[in-house]
Formats: structure tokens, C-alpha cells, sequence
């Protein structure tokens, strides 16, 4: 139990895919100019991380112990097919959701977050609970990234900022003093 | 006439369209792995190799592919060199192997070179498209090279793992903690945008010029 | 083969020989590297774990892995998968010197993997090589690259267990001088050897009925060289 909880707030705060390992980072600037899509695009990347982190495992359980090499081709296409899969899902489902996303949807599949997701749990030989409790973590920590990120550039609209700082520059300084920020979760689980 | 083209699609990729500056692709790997110049290397290295490789493929195979499968094949055909380079990298350099860990493989969630299939290689003759990708990849290890050695100097006060300062260096941690990353690379598009904003006021000062005198 | 036949509507068979060919020739592609490096990379990372089991308990020159089934040490050549196991080291004359239990828990930033020397005799821990970390460089990392940190593990009495002190107030023979701004990390490298410690000591057989070395270097081979 301890360790579900270790790897939980592990992925959630101290080692935050988007902060610290600079995962999902196209989406993360991409997106995050208003909340709502951030929001909604989060919860998405979450399902998506919690359906790979099943599939990753299956793959890993039953046909890449005979065949490690194939690793990176399986977990792809694995993942490519699954998001083909929600996005045709979210169109059927809500037309709008489906045009705010835009073309980021379809690049889930490229989504650096999404396979990182599958092969840090490989490398780290996480099992069936470990990797869903990992991809919920992973995924929340990424939202909540994405969420924090586009909380403040909504407000940055408002105020007077020079032209030539606007844009990624200072998306990326925002994000550089937020990582800064996360960094005091470090130490949580191991200062008693 | 054919020869500038391809020095052109060559140029594009280094300096005007640079990948990381200009466009703004391929974050991920350009961040998670730049805390010394050493890594941003190998990884600028084997991006290089994939690129290449991947538009010199596509771009002798463009007719043979079905539009309705080219995405699939695209990221079978970039895979199958990610999963080269990787054990490669595992075989000759164990060490930088083990610090760029779980990047190399993530090599093919890199935006750059899917896009740069669908962009380029998918529709330009193979001379063309090899050309653009070695651009392109040029452009790319320039840029992971120079946010390494940034971050190098100022966060271990050493490039390539030399001592450049002496013992009296404090050096500036934080540069190579995952914020420096953000901020050196925030930084540099500042100085990026701030180069072309002035570029663009000297083209309209000659501009206007020349419209007064005619 | 031209520009027109890829924009007209080819068929579906069409497009999964596509994709079956494309998947075939990756295959070979895969196969064929992932069989030349193979020898290479298997060949690194034993070398790796030897180097590190000759540096953790010195005086060793030959080791072999042994894991815990129903009840006792076994030697085994290859450990099953997801299977805890630990490497006797052997001298040049065949006697037993120690254990070189891997070990990992979590450090300030993340996972901590160590290895450590474990003289069953002496209840000692004999020697720490850090394996993987992510420790903040200048202050964590300091668990492998400060020399008088790692010095400490080189005569660690385990009984009752191993202390972190605070630096230059070490008094007993399980006492570690932490490092001055990376407490936290120094405390784990010694909660994670403990952890480990308690864990195996009750699966290690008495003193003096180690495993034997099956299977041992030639010593004529290595005198030869």
C-alpha cells in the first residue's frame, strides 16, 4: 500500500511527467491557452495513459518476454490504435469537445507522455496495480500541469507584457518558475 | 539552378526554419536531456541518424505508399530506426546509454520527425528530402548542443565534462535541475525573436529607403 | 506508379499489403540488429555487475548469484525473472568472503538502486556503490561522488542498526557521518540498506555454511594471463 502511494504522488508532483521529465511538452504549450481546454484535453490524456498502462502491461506479460526487441513497435501501434479509437469516441460524442481540441487529438499518438508513460513503467517492472496507479498519477500530474500552465497565461492576457517576450519565451519561463515550484515536493516520502 | 535548391532546403533547416527556434518542435527530448553537452550530443546524434534515415525511405518509397496507410508506415519505418539507434547506443556506449535512459526509444514520439515525413519527404524527390532532413537534423543538434553546453557551463561549470572554471566556481545548479531547461530554452527564443524582430526593422529601414531615393 | 494512382482509391487489400510489408521488413530490420548487439550488451552488463560485486567486498575475485527457494540459498546460473537474488563472492582460493546484496527504495527525487558488501562473519557491511539515482546534482549526488561518504560503508557494524548522524558526531561502529545538505539522501542510502538487511538476514545461512562455489574460475587460466 505504501509503495501504490510512493508511486501515486512520485508521478504526481515529485517527479511530474511535464515538469520534470518534460513530458506531453507539445500539448503543454500547445493547449494550454485556455483553461477549459486544458482541462478537458488533461482528463483525455489521462484515459488514454490509463488504457496504455493496461495494454503495456498485457503486452509486456504475454508477448514481450519472448520478444524485447519489438517493444517500441508493439507499444506504438498498441497506443496509435487506442487513440484512433477515443478520438473517433469524443466525435461521436460531443462535436464541440471534438473541434477545441483541434489537430492536438490526433497527435496524442506522438504524445511523448503517452509512450514515456509505457516504457518508464516497463523499465521500472511495474505490475498491473503498480502501472494503473502510476498512469492515474502521471495523468492528474499532467493536468494539473497543463491547467496551472493555462491558469496563468490567462491572466498574463491581462496584463501589459512586451511584444517581444509574448508567446513561447515566456510560456517557457512561466513553466521554468512552476518546475522550480514542484521541486519542493521533493523529499516527501523519504524525510521521516 | 538544381544544386541551390538543395543547398536551400539545406540552409532552411540550420538557421530560418531551425526546428527548435523557429518552429518551436521537439521539445521533450531538446529539454529532458540537455543537462550536459555530452548527452545533447548523442541525442542530436541519433535524432540525426533517424531523421535522415526515415526521409531517405519515405521519400524513395513515396509512390509505393497508400495515402490512407502513409501515417502508419511513416512511424513503422521511424520506429524500426529508433529500435536501431537504441541498441546501438546500448551496444558501443553503455554509459550515455544509461543517462539518456528512457529518451532514446521517446526519439519517435519526437513531433520533428513525423513532421517532417508528412510535410516534406512524402512529396519531394529523395535528393530533395535528404537534403531537408540533414537540415533539418543539423539544425536540431545545433540547437540540443547549444542549450547543453549552456546549461553545462553554468550549472557544473565545465563543457564536455573539462573544468572551465577552477574550484572558486560556484556553480549555478539549478541550471541543470529540470527549471533550468525551461528557462535557458525560454531565454534563447527571447534572444531568437528579439534577432528577427531586429532583422525585420533593418529590412524595412533599406526598403523604405530605396522607395524614397526611386 | 505515379502521383495519380497514390490519390486514387486503392484497395483495401492493397493497403494491408502495404502495412504487412512495411511490418515484415521492420521485423528483419529489428531481428537482425537486436541479434549482432546482443552478445555486446549482454556481455557490458555482466562485466558492469562484476565490477560493481569486486568493489563492494574486496578481496573477491570470483562471485556467483544466489537466490532463496524453499528455505535455503541456492546457486543458480540464471535467476527467474522478478526473482530476488544476491551474489556470493569468493576469494582466488575459493573461500567465501560475502554477500553483494542490490537493494533500492526511495531517495529524495526518486528510486535509489545500490549495491552493497555484506561479511556474514564480521556483521559488517563492507563496501556501497550507488547504481542508479537521480539525486540533485551538487547536494544528493554527493551518495557517490563524495569519496568520505562511500568510505563510510567500508566498516559498518549492522547491530542494531545502521545510524545517520549528523557529520563529525559518529561515536559507534554503526554510525554514518551523513552529508552536510544532503541529509535526506544520506538517510536513505542507509534506511535502504537497512530495509534490505532485515529482509535477507533471516534467509542467509548460518556463518560458515555459505553456498559453496560451484563452477569456479580456473585459477590456472587466470595465472596463465
Amino acid at each position: 500500500m505504501d509503495n501504490l502511494l510512493w508511486i501515486f504522488v512520485s508521478a504526481l508532483l515529485v517527479n511530474n511527467f511535464v515538469l520534470t521529465y518534460f513530458l506531453g511538452l507539445c500539448p503543454f504549450l500547445g493547449v494550454s491557452n485556455s483553461l477549459e481546454t486544458s482541462a478537458r484535453l488533461g482528463l483525455a490524456t489521462t484515459f488514454v495513459m490509463l488504457v496504455t498502462a493496461v495494454c503495456a502491461w498485457l503486452l509486456n506479460t504475454y508477448i514481450l518476454v519472448h520478444a524485447p526487441y519489438l517493444r517500441l513497435i508493439s507499444f506504438i501501434v498498441v497506443i496509435a490504435s487506442t487513440v484512433q479509437f477515443i478520438e473517433m469516441l469524443i466525435k461521436k460524442l460531443s462535436p464541440a469537445l471534438f473541434r477545441a481540441m483541434g489537430i492536438f487529438l490526433p497527435l496524442i499518438t506522438t504524445n511523448c507522455a503517452i509512450l514515456g508513460l509505457a516504457i518508464f513503467a516497463t523499465n521500472r517492472g511495474y505490475g498491473f496495480w503498480e502501472g494503473i496507479v502510476y498512469a492515474l498519477g502521471a495523468g492528474i500530474g499532467f493536468t494539473l500541469a497543463l491547467v496551472l500552465l493555462a491558469g496563468l497565461r490567462e491572466e498574463s492576457e491581462l496584463s501589459d507584457v512586451p511584444a517581444l517576450i509574448k508567446g513561447t519565451a515566456m510560456n517557457l519561463i512561466i513553466a521554468g518558475i512552476l518546475s522550480m515550484a514542484f521541486m519542493g515536493f521533493a523529499g516527501l516520502f523519504s524525510s521521516t | 539552378m538544381k544544386e541551390n535548391l538543395s543547398r536551400e532546403e539545406f540552409l532552411k533547416g540550420i538557421w530560418r526554419d531551425n526546428p527548435v527556434f523557429a518552429q518551436v518542435l521537439g521539445m521533450c527530448p531538446m529539454l529532458a536531456v540537455t543537462n550536459s553537452a555530452i548527452n545533447a550530443v548523442a541525442m542530436g546524434m541519433a535524432t540525426f541518424f533517424v531523421l535522415v534515415g526515415s526521409s531517405f525511405l519515405v521519400s524513395t518509397f513515396r509512390h509505393l505508399i497508400p495515402k490512407q496507410v502513409r501515417i502508419s508506415c511513416f512511424i513503422i519505418i521511424i520506429a524500426t530506426f529508433v529500435t536501431i539507434a537504441d541498441y546501438t547506443l546500448l551496444a558501443l556506449v553503455p554509459k550515455v546509454h544509461k543517462e539518456l535512459g528512457a529518451f532514446i526509444p521517446l526519439i519517435v514520439a519526437n513531433c520533428l520527425i513525423l513532421g517532417r515525413q508528412e510535410a516534406f519527404a512524402s512529396r519531394y524527390p529523395t535528393k530533395l528530402a535528404v537534403m531537408d532532413a540533414l537540415g533539418m537534423a543539423s539544425g536540431f543538434l545545433l540547437a540540443l548542443f547549444s542549450l547543453g553546453a549552456v546549461r553545462e557551463i553554468l550549472g557544473d561549470g565545465a563543457l564536455f565534462g573539462f573544468n572551465l572554471f577552477g574550484a572558486n566556481f560556484e556553480p549555478w545548479v539549478i541550471m541543470i535541475l529540470p527549471p533550468g531547461g525551461f528557462l535557458t530554452l525560454g531565454v534563447i527564443l527571447l534572444f531568437f525573436n528579439w534577432f528577427k524582430t531586429k532583422k525585420d526593422e533593418f529590412l524595412e529601414d533599406v526598403a523604405a529607403a530605396q522607395r524614397s531615393e526611386g | 506508379m505515379n502521383a495519380p494512382a497514390a490519390t486514387a482509391n486503392p484497395s483495401s487489400l492493397r493497403l494491408v499489403l502495404t502495412l504487412a510489408i512495411a511490418g515484415l521488413l521492420s521485423g528483419i530490420a529489428i531481428i537482425g540488429i537486436y541479434e549482432t548487439t546482443l552478445p555486446t550488451i549482454t556481455a557490458n552488463k555482466a562485466r558492469e555487475l562484476r565490477e560493481a560485486v569486486l568493489k563492494v567486498l574486496p578481496g573477491v575475485t570470483q562471485m556467483q548469484a544466489l537466490v532463496h527457494r524453499d528455505g535455503e540459498l541456492v546457486v543458480v546460473a540464471e535467476p527467474a525473472k522478478d526473482e530476488p537474488v544476491i551474489y556470493g563472492g569468493h576469494d582466488a582460493q575459493g573461500e567465501f568472503v560475502g554477500y553483494a546484496v542490490p537493494a533500492a527504495g526511495p531517495g529524495f527525487q526518486d528510486t535509489i538502486a545500490l549495491l552493497y558488501g555484506y561479511r556474514p562473519g564480521d556483521r559488517e557491511v563492507v563496501g556501497m556503490e550507488i547504481l542508479e539515482s537521480r539525486e540533485t546534482p551538487g547536494l544528493g549526488d554527493k551518495i557517490y561522488k563524495d569519496a568520505d561518504f562511500v568510505a563510510e560503508f567500508s566498516a559498518l557494524r549492522v547491530d542494531p542498526e545502521i545510524v545517520a548522524v549528523k557529520k563529525g558526531t559518529k561515536t559507534g561502529p554503526n554510525q554514518v557521518d551523513a552529508i552536510t545538505g544532503a541529509t535526506i539522501s544520506a538517510k536513505a542510502v542507509v534506511r535502504i540498506i537497512n530495509e534490505a538487511h532485515t529482509e535477507w538476514s533471516e534467509r542467509l545461512p548460518a556463518p560458515g555454511s555459505e553456498p559453496m562455489l560451484e563452477a569456479p574460475d580456473s585459477p590456472v587460466d587466470e595465472g596463465a594471463q
